[in-house]
């Protein structure tokens, strides 16, 4: 009795911190790119010992010898007990090369491995066997990464399977990640956001007798407002997807160059009004040349090839809400200040003055490759 | 506070570093075959290790022979807590694969698997099937044991004491004694139980593991009362005995780092950095007298608690709690690790990290259930109820 009773003493303490080490992990990292997936797979040598046999001299030590000459039967244990399939194939793995290294509880075995699956990895069938025979308490610790997204999963004797969705739900990240790169690239390119502001600043405004004067409705206002921005929307998601399809390509220090002279010469118009009916024409034509810029910013970002069309319809969309909002902040205060004497002269002259400063400056900098402002 | 400040960037700075480290250290592949990539815990030649051996190729023969799988598994739950190896639970668990699901397997895989249970912090579930081993065998002295240590750490003192009470008839003569004291030092009859456990004590035959556990809890107990000479004196006795035991260190370390006697902590656990709960006692005393090696403990004790985390248990609550706040100085995670921790375990560390986190956040109202706990059960603890006091004249 007191021989058993002492090991229920032992366990008395349990709640003690006595543990030496966390209990047995191991770490498998998958990257999936269309139809096939690179995987690392960490093992601890201890585990591998207690399953396999490592030491084969029972010193009690496991050299790095023992180990190397133990890579055949290392690779088929481990891989025998990994399978991941698609929807209707299971992918085919073979081991690349075996490496060391270490973790928090010790040395690890390191796999590279290579799983080939026939077709697009759509939905992957991750089922994990390892050690759950020898230790209940194992648990695999995955990571999972496609298109620069990780997710993380664990299995453990209770969940030996785990069913991972790829595409939809980096579809949907994907998406999101290019709309929103979409709407900070027209808020922090400034020149896209002069150029619209020049055009925008007369649309409260009707030329009358070679003199401004305000606009009557509103509705009329926002008519003039909606044909520009329409038109300069249409233009440069045009060129942007012709440029992102590889179809047209233009050098980018003349396509930044014409961007600037664009907005010089929007700004000129304002001073200078020849066309004072139809500028959605010229919102137009710079546009289309406004939509090679955008075009570079995306091939920046590195455009996925499984998803191009989606990139590039979601780049576009952040682009039109990014715009959308600017023109929103916009036209209801330069309607309120479109009667006050200061609007004509101060916001239309003087805005204009300025945009045409700043756009000489790129455009000089940009035409020339000069370096003049920090911007 | 200034020094403090300079080793909280130090960790902070390293822990940076070293994780940059985590993320770019590229597997190797070692040149040399003779290199050593890892040291087992038990040789081949091992006497312990041939008998698990055996054991088990016993077993792949006859799977289903629960007596050969209650012995390894007892066997594998033995060295886990000899060798302070998790992964030995893990393995008699899977030795145990066959009936481990079962609503009610036999007695001794219920008791097996309660022990199990409990290590993995799983108390209620524990507790269910101590209850069925109970039901069969009334008479099963492990099962009330380990029946009153989860309900004490629960802070369910009635009950753990009924359990201890059980024991009586059953048990060697010193078991019951020392189960009760524990409870009641805890509970307002600290100077009762000290006499108990001394008696106890010199007039018993108990063993030298028997002596440690009744002399830690002796310790234990004194300390917590102010009677700094007993609890010396326990501490010095258990170790003389000369078995190494981990909760008895972590104790006397305890005791030397609220004296503020550094050194000897050193001393007492220079060699002993692969158990959590004793590197993180030697590195809050290197940090205490500014030595560098608290730098690059921290963060591996920082790197082990993250791939705890990254497994998705959290047994490590109490220590993580107290390495966030005594070593990273982060009162205000200290305190969400002190609550979360405090719903699973009421023992007096566990309260004193609660009101700790809670006193340097200044989140008063959050100390209230460890105060209650302290008036409610009047438990006998100097260095708590001056807490508690604090707590209450801020509030």
């Amino acid at each position: 009795m007191t021989i058993r009773l002492v090991l229920a003493l032992w366990m008395l303490l349990a709640a003690a911190p006595a543990w030496a080490h966390k209990p047995s992990d191991s770490y498998l990292t998958l990257a999936v790119s269309d139809t096939h997936i690179e995987g690392q797979w960490d093992i601890a040598l201890r585990d591998l010992d207690d399953a396999i046999g490592l030491d084969d001299d029972g010193n009690g030590e496991i050299a790095w010898g023992e180990v190397r000459r133990k890579h055949a039967e290392i690779g088929t244990y481990a891989l025998s007990r990994l399978t991941l399939s698609t929807d209707t194939h299971v992918c085919k793995t073979q081991v690349l090369e075996q490496l060391i290294d270490s973790h928090t509880d010790g040395a690890y075995s390191v796999l590279r491995f290579r799983a080939d699956c026939d077709e697009t990895v759509q939905q992957l069938h991750a089922n994990y066997r390892l050690l759950f025979d020898i230790d209940a308490q194992h648990k695999g610790l995955l990571r999972l990464t496609q298109n620069g997204q990780t997710s993380t999963a664990i299995f453990s004797q209770d969940t030996p399977t785990q069913e991972l969705a790829l595409t939809d739900r980096s579809r949907w990240m994907q998406s999101r990640q290019f709309i929103h790169e979409g709407i900070w690239h027209i808020w922090l390119g400034f020149d896209h956001v002069l150029f619209l502001l020049a055009l925008l600043l007369p649309a409260v405004l009707v030329r009358m007798d070679d003199r401004w004067q305000a606009a009557g409705e509103f509705s009329s206002v926002c008519w003039n407002v909606v044909s520009i921005v329409t038109a300069f929307t249409l233009a440069h998601s045009l060129t942007l997807s012709l440029a992102a399809l590889d179809v047209v390509h233009l050098p980018s220090r003349l396509v930044e160059s014409t961007i600037a002279a664009s907005v010089v010469l929007a700004g000129l118009g304002n001073l200078y009004p020849m066309i004072t009916s139809r500028r959605w024409m010229v919102a137009f034509g710079f546009g289309l040349i406004h939509g090679f810029g955008f075009a570079a910013v995306l091939t920046d970002l590195g455009l996925p090839h499984d998803s191009l069309l989606l990139s590039l319809v979601s780049f576009n969309v952040g682009v039109e809400l990014g715009q959308l909002a600017i023109v929103m902040a916009f036209l209801p205060l330069a309607y309120l200040l479109r009667r006050s004497w200061s609007y004509p002269r101060l916001v239309l002259t003087g805005g204009s003055l300025a945009v045409i400063a700043i756009a000489l400056v790129w455009f000089t900098e940009r035409a020339f490759d000069l370096k003049l402002t920090p911007l | 506070m200034k020094n403090r400040r300079i080793i909280t960037t130090l960790i902070a700075l390293w822990l940076m570093c070293s994780s940059t480290a985590i993320v770019t250290a590229e597997p190797t592949r070692p040149t040399d075959d003779a290199e050593v990539l890892e040291r087992l815990v038990l040789k081949t030649t091992d006497p312990v290790s041939r008998e698990l051996r055996t054991l088990r190729q016993r077993l792949r023969q006859e799977p289903q022979n629960l007596e050969l799988a209650a012995q390894l598994a007892t066997r594998y739950i033995e060295q886990g807590r000899a060798e302070g190896d998790p992964r030995f639970l893990g393995q008699a668990q899977a030795v145990l694969g066959p009936w481990w699901d079962e609503p009610s397997p036999p007695p001794s895989v219920l008791l097996l698997r309660a022990m199990i249970r409990q290590n993995a912090h799983e108390f209620d579930r524990a507790l269910a099937d101590l209850d069925q081993v109970s039901a069969t065998q009334p008479f099963n002295a492990q099962a009330w044991l380990i029946r009153a240590s989860i309900l004490q750490v629960q802070g369910r003192y009635n009950e753990a004491r009924q359990a201890c009470q059980r024991l009586r008839h059953i048990a060697a003569r010193h078991i019951t004694p020392a189960c009760l004291a524990d409870i009641e030092g805890l509970t307002g009859h600290a100077t009762k139980s000290e006499e108990l456990l001394t008696t106890t004590l010199t007039n018993s035959t108990a063993s030298g593991r028997e002596r440690i556990w009744i002399l830690t809890i002796l310790g234990e107990l004194a300390a917590r009362v102010g009677n700094t000479q007993t609890a010396q004196q326990s501490y010095t006795d258990a170790l003389r005995i000369g078995v190494k035991d981990q909760y008895l260190l972590s104790a006397y370390a305890d005791f030397l780092l609220d004296q503020g006697r550094y050194r000897e902590v050193l001393s007492l656990l220079q060699s002993e950095t692969k158990p959590d709960g004793l590197l993180l006692r030697l590195t809050l005393a290197e940090q205490a007298l500014h030595l560098p090696a608290a730098t690059p403990h921290a963060a591996e004790l920082a790197s082990r608690f993250s791939a705890s985390r990254e497994r998705g248990t959290r047994v490590h609550l109490r220590e993580e709690a107290r390495f966030t706040l005594e070593l990273l100085h982060d009162p205000q995670t200290a305190l969400a690790l002190a609550q979360a921790n405090w719903k699973v375990q009421k023992e007096p560390w566990d309260a004193r990290l609660l009101l700790e986190s809670a006193f340097a956040t200044g989140h008063i109202s959050a100390a209230r259930p460890a105060i209650e706990w302290l008036t409610t059960n009047h438990v006998d603890d100097i260095r708590l109820k001056e807490l508690a006091r604090l707590i209450q004249e801020k509030s």
